[in-house]
């Protein structure tokens, strides 16, 4: 997993709520076997239209000041639905490293992290204010300060967030969750034997 | 005296093998399911870093979300579209390299994954369970704590047979009263999702309790379970009882011999403590509910089959009105519209919230004698090969195709239209799964949840309509 510090980039308003998975990335497109290449097909529905095949002039990842967005400041419970990892994939394969909402649905939260993504909860006024600065387009960049959970605003001012520090920690360092539960192994294999004495029939 | 616990409190407890200074938790997953499209991502992670199943007979491979459903399909061999047959193929050639159970796609045991694993005795009261799908709440109606995960999380626990997780909350939904006559399960979760909202459960655990959820069978557990994720909850509980048991008794995997009445003893100790108490609680009365149906792109649009097309203009708050006409225009309807005018195309009984064998029957139930309308396309697609067995040995195959119905194969069909069942741009459904979002069930395609009776008269009638107008003639 890629590190997340720092980062400065344009942030793309999108302020749909319940914006869930099938919305970032519709299930034909979930027959891909690799993590990569999803990009050109994240937000399918909006951002083509669906007999054409052309981009839609007015969807705002189309639009010239917003091509290479980096964050994207969404409305609220932003990735309901279905669990599919492809959505936060779609997102990153895109190059968008950085959500903001409101709020977020729990697994996507959750993908989203696995997959080196920061994910920023704020109170609606909070957004309300980063919607604007966003609307400003490539004029009015974000930058995104992960140690100092701060996000620096176009006019300078600051808007601090809170963040789980384990998944802090995890994203600082680009740590593999595997091989940190993989030090705990001696534990796992007491877990077990103290189970298999307990509750025998779940192990054959 | 030590503190009451609730369901959840004791499985967590009960599977918890770390916790971290900063409240991080390290927990014990007994069991998952795997299917081919979360999954092969994950095995390639753990063929890149080396590492091996840590318990293969912990988990079941099967495909369900991609396979065709076409009546008397063939194996995986005889798929035409190249990319879905080449994911069942590297499903299979995983699950064979990590030496894990594998169901093939012809095998009377295969289906989707939340109706086989309850069919097999996999999933069982007292576990954590886990999918590479957010379905996977439907096993908390066996008093399991299941929920879905990302494929990171699928890796995760082939590795180590743990995840990373912090606690959720608890909330209690008690559902008073009795189902009215016309009404199911799936018309009980709709009016609970339309009351909480599609984030009202977000970060708890949701158990289920009172007389109204007693009284549902297993199968009306797992629907309501089903669709907690809807509610934006991860897991839906219900305390395991003798239905339960029952149940189970006698599955393949269930326990056997002496173990049985052991993990019985277990199971009965489960329920929520007398005087427990909860993060949130809700409490409401369905005695007065009618049958539900959705009318735009979330499952919190629900109004009764007798209402009509909500009018945004009515809402105050401008998030919420806004959201509301652009569902309207998707699903291209006008405010004010009565449900029962809306034509439908195509009509879907399946799926892991309606596709068991007590669905079937109440399809059947309403089909039987009666004649699909000729302006609709009707399916019928059960949830696995033994649910299709046994409505062939009710009889229910032969009252469906006589009605006009196309009987097929088990899989998630047009639930999320991955394998060519699915709405075309601007049709519209009704249907018995569980997302109505945009392009769900097609690109521009219009869903309307519903029941299986409320489906079948849909089916009918070619509009929605109230199944009551049908069956109490
Ligand atoms: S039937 Fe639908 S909701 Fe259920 S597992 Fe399959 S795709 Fe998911």
């Amino acid at each position: 997993m890629e590190k997340f510090d720092t980062m400065t980039g344009v942030a793309a308003p999108f302020p749909i709520v319940n914006c869930d998975t099938d919305k970032i990335i519709p299930a034909r497109f979930l027959k891909t076997l690799t993590r990569t290449g999803l990009g050109k097909s994240l937000f399918d529905a909006m951002r083509y239209d669906p007999k054409s095949r052309e981009e839609n002039p007015d969807f705002v990842l189309n639009k010239q000041a917003y091509r290479n967005a980096e964050i994207l400041v969404a409305g609220e419970n932003f990735g309901c639905g279905s669990s599919r990892e492809h959505a936060p994939w779609a997102l990153l394969d895109f190059g968008i490293r950085c959500v903001i909402a409101p709020s977020f649905a729990d697994i996507f939260f959750n993908n989203s992290f696995k997959n080196g993504i920061l994910l920023i909860t704020l109170p609606q006024e909070e957004i309300d204010k980063l919607m604007q600065d966003a609307e400003n387009g490539a004029n009015a960049r974000l930058t995104v300060d992960l140690q100092d959970q701060e996000i620096t605003r176009p006019d300078g001012s600051k808007v601090s967030f809170e963040v789980d520090p384990f998944k802090k920690h995890c994203l600082l360092n680009g740590l593999d969750d595997i091989g940190l539960t993989m030090q705990k192994v001696e534990k796992i294999d007491k877990f077990e034997g103290k189970q298999k004495a307990a509750t025998p029939w779940l192990y054959r | 005296m030590t503190k009451p616990r609730t369901l959840f409190d004791k499985i967590w407890e009960d599977h918890l093998i770390d916790v971290q200074d900063d409240g991080t938790c390290l927990i014990y997953i007994d069991r998952q399911l795997i299917h081919e499209i979360t999954s092969a991502q994950a095995f390639d992670g753990l063929r890149m870093s080396k590492r091996r199943a840590r318990r293969p007979e912990a988990n079941i491979c099967v495909p369900d979300h991609n396979v065709p459903t076409t009546p008397g399909r063939g194996g995986t061999d005889e798929i035409d579209d190249e990319e879905s047959r080449v994911q069942l193929e590297v499903l299979e050639k995983n699950a064979m390299e990590f030496n894990l159970p594998y169901i093939p796609i012809n095998d009377i045991n295969q289906g989707i994954v939340h109706v086989i694993g309850p069919e097999q005795g996999f999933t069982q009261p007292g576990v954590t369970l886990v999918c590479g799908d957010s379905h996977t709440a439907t096993h908390g109606a066996f008093g399991a704590l299941a929920f879905g995960v990302g494929t990171s999380e699928v890796e995760h626990v082939l590795a180590t047979q743990t995840l990373i997780q912090k606690p959720a909350k608890n909330m209690r939904i008690t559902v008073n009263g009795r189902l009215p006559a016309g009404c199911t399960a799936k018309d009980l979760i709709l009016a609970i999702i339309g009351k909480i909202g599609t984030a009202g459960g977000t970060g708890y655990v949701i158990e289920y309790a009172g007389p109204a959820i007693k009284d549902l069978s297993m199968e009306g557990r797992m629907t309501v379970c089903n669709m907690t994720i809807e509610a934006g909850a991860r897991a839906g509980l219900v305390a395991p009882d003798e239905k339960t048991f029952e149940y189970l008794k006698g599955r393949p995997q269930s326990p056997k011999g002496g173990q049985w009445e052991q993990a019985v003893e277990y199971w009965k100790t489960l329920p929520s403590d007398p005087g427990s108490t909860y993060d949130e609680e809700v409490i409401l009365d369905i005695s007065e509910i009618v049958p539900q149906v959705t009318w735009g792109t979330s499952p919190q649009d629900e109004v009764g089959i007798n209402d009509v097309v909500p009018d945004p203009n009515q809402v105050s708050d401008p998030m919420r009105r806004a959201s509301m006409e652009r569902s309207l225009e998707y699903m291209g309807l006008a405010a004010g519209t009565p449900m029962k005018d809306i034509i439908v195309d195509k009509v879907f009984v399946g799926s892991c919230t309606n596709s068991r064998i007590e669905d079937m029957r109440a399809a059947a139930a309403v089909a039987k004698g009666r004649k699909v309308a000729s302006s609709v396309y009707a399916m019928v697609v059960p949830g696995s090969g033994h649910v299709k067995a046994q409505a062939e040995e009710e009889g229910l195959d032969k009252i469906f195709i006589e009605a006009g119905f196309d009987w097929r194969e088990p899989g998630c069909s047009m639930c999320l239209a991955m394998n060519g069942d699915m709405l075309l741009p601007g049709e519209r459904s009704a249907s018995t799964s569980n997302r109505n979002f945009e392009g769900r069930q097609g690109p521009g395609g219009r869903t309307h949840l519903v029941s299986p009776p409320m489906a079948a008269a849909a089916a009918i009638a070619g509009h929605l309509t109230d199944v009551r107008d049908l069956t109490e003639e």
